[in-house]
């Protein structure tokens, strides 16, 4: 039976609702709001809400210390260049699990997701020193491996679930209607997995963007993204907390733009077989 | 044309053997229903005929060519699915004019298929909306729609109404029935619900485990059930199958009679019992007897048959109306 839900109820969700996602977004304003000020008035206590005077003086220092183009490049090429990587061996990989699956289809996609369990440091010196003897340290192709590695089990995952969605008697449906395997493929089976690859797709690329051990422990200065473009600016002293915002910012600002302009289709995909 | 023959058709899933082997002869134009409890072989069957399913022996022909190994598309059967199967990205329209597009029909002829079979089907307002933006009734309308632009041979049809609820499956019987009425193309549905066998079919093939059990024309089977599966499957309420000493005395090992022959009384008659519940429907009442020594029996009564709970009643089989099966359940 629905219920009718009271105002004072809705009220009460709301605030929470709100507390909540302010409380999340709470650091990334504050990131924001701190690379605007000076250094001292970053530090100053208690700190001030809106009222310092605001500057661009950070993000000029920051732009004239460091390339921030090469670095924004690097983490293109590296997170777009592991995410189709990793789609064009996992669409196939879900694929054949979703409509063909084995008798040992569950124990694949355990072990895959188990590989996830593993804490990244544990693997570091082998991989470090494979990188070092095959030339591979500090390039980007070495990172876009690595990733692809890294997040192959989560993009089969989600293509998965999405792919096992698709029911079988619209295939079934399609061949009596006279499809050829060209046509199924085509006319039914693309357009249903699109939306379910386009947010894997987006998914995977925002966790490249972000993904910090490998990238700042693989590379030096040539191929370095710009998570380790925004770790050159923390220092043991000296200030440096307005700096450090200030690239911050301009780090993630692409993606959180990205995020902003797809978060229907983010949701979708995070909640996609959850909810019906 | 829609004659299907299946020679000695055999279905095995690994060392499962589904259908042992099948024989059956389906004419054009005929309304066949395929009926058996779950997991009978019903759906199998129908698969096999669509081409879904590869045979693991005998044969199928349609229209006295050989089609075993006929992919479905170039069977020229149409399908309709239990879940309706619509394609969720496509509007009513592209849905139903889907198999035209495959068969590389021109857009005017195309277009003008799509109208009819939307109008006879009370679609006509509803072709731009997608399947999602639809009811189950009107989906499952679409779903046939799709079969009916084909003109195809032969319609299949896997369960299409248990996704519905009950009035709405009463009425969409009535419309499946009215197609058969106007097209006069072969049908074969699938169900597991007797009534719809019986409304529907022009033969009703009974299945069990795999096999045939009885072909027949709904009456035919109502009336002279071939074994006690078929007796006990086909009517509502089922049919009442006594055993023991009131067998032997018929020269039987079970008897079976329906509820809605057995005549009723207060005074006198065959078999004394008492009344337990009674379900009273209106038009008729289902009395549930303790019978002496026999064991419970289902009566069909008049609306407002005047027994209450406990009452002491006579019942008595209609002449002619009792079926005698022996040992191995078959039919005397």
């Amino acid at each position: 039976m629905a219920r009718a839900v009271s105002t004072s109820r809705k009220a009460t969700v709301t605030v929470i609702a709100w507390a909540i996602g302010i409380a999340i977004f709470f650091p990334i304003l504050w990131t924001i709001l701190t690379s605007f000020k000076t250094e001292a008035e970053a530090i100053a206590s208690p700190p001030s809400f809106l009222f310092f005077d605001w500057t661009l003086e950070n993000y000029a220092e920051v732009q004239e210390r460091s390339n921030y183009l090469r670095h924004f490049l690097n983490s293109v090429i590296i997170s777009f260049g592991s995410t189709i990587i990793g789609l064009l061996i996992a669409i196939p990989a879900a694929w054949s699990m979703a409509f063909v699956p084995g008798k040992r289809t569950k124990d694949v996609l355990m072990w895959m997701l188990s590989t996830k369990m593993l804490p990244p440091v544990g693997v570091l010196i082998p991989i470090y020193l494979i990188f070092r003897d095959t030339g591979l340290l500090d390039t980007r192709t070495g990172l876009v491996i690595v990733l692809t590695l890294i997040n192959l089990p989560i993009i089969i995952w989600m293509l998965f679930t999405y792919f096992r969605e698709i029911p079988g008697e619209i295939l079934e449906a399609a061949r009596m209607d006279g499809a050829t395997l060209r046509d199924e493929i085509i006319h039914v089976l693309t357009p249903m997995a699109v939306p379910g690859i386009a947010s894997t797709l987006l998914l995977n690329i925002i966790l490249a963007w972000n993904e910090a051990f490998w990238t700042l422990n693989l590379t030096a200065a040539k191929a370095a993204p710009l998570t380790a473009f925004i770790a050159s600016y923390s220092s043991p002293e000296g200030l440096f907390y307005a700096k450090l915002s200030a690239a911050s910012t301009m780090a993630i600002a692409p993606i959180l733009v990205i995020g902003w302009f797809s978060q229907k289709q983010l949701v979708r995909g995070l909640t996609f077989g959850a909810v019906k | 044309m829609g004659q299907i023959t299946l020679r000695e058709v055999v279905k095995k899933f690994g060392d499962v053997t589904v259908i042992p082997s099948i024989d059956l002869d389906i004419n054009d134009g005929e309304f066949v229903v395929f009926v058996g409890p779950s997991g009978c072989g019903k759906s199998t069957l129908l698969r096999l005929i669509a081409g879904l399913e590869d045979v693991s022996g005998g044969r199928i022909e349609i229209d006295g060519r050989d089609a075993t190994t006929v992919p479905p598309a170039k069977r020229g059967l149409a399908m309709v699915f239990q879940s309706y199967a619509l394609y969720p990205h496509m509007s009513v329209r592209k849905n139903i004019a889907f198999p035209l597009k495959m068969a590389g029909m021109d857009r005017t002829e195309s277009d003008r298929r799509v109208d009819s079979a939307a109008k006879a089907l009370n679609l006509a307002d509803y072709l731009d909306r997608k399947p999602g933006q639809l009811s189950g009734g009107q989906r499952q309308r679409v779903a046939i729609g799709r079969a009916i632009v084909r003109e195809p041979a032969a319609f299949l049809f896997d369960e299409p109404l248990s996704n519905l609820d009950a009035a709405l499956r009463v009425s969409m019987r009535l419309e499946i029935s009215e197609l058969h009425q106007n097209l006069k193309t072969t049908m074969i549905y699938v169900t597991h619900d007797q009534v719809e066998a019986m409304t529907l079919a022009d033969k009703i093939v009974v299945l069990n485990a795999g096999r045939i059990e009885q072909v027949g024309s709904p009456l035919d089977l109502y009336r002279a059930p071939k074994n006690l599966f078929v007796a006990g499957f086909i009517g509502s309420p089922k049919m009442n199958l006594i055993g023991g000493a009131e067998a032997e005395k018929q020269g039987a090992k079970t008897i079976g009679v329906r509820p809605e022959h057995l005549s009723l009384s207060t005074e006198s008659g065959l078999w004394p019992g008492s009344v337990g519940v009674s379900e009273h429907l209106g038009s008729d009442t289902f009395l549930y007897i303790q019978a002496e020594g026999i064991g419970d029996i289902t009566v069909r009564a008049d609306g407002e048959y005047p027994v209450r709970h406990g009452d002491k009643v006579w019942i008595s089989p209609e002449e002619g109306k009792l079926h005698r099966f022996n040992a191995d359940g078959t039919a005397i």
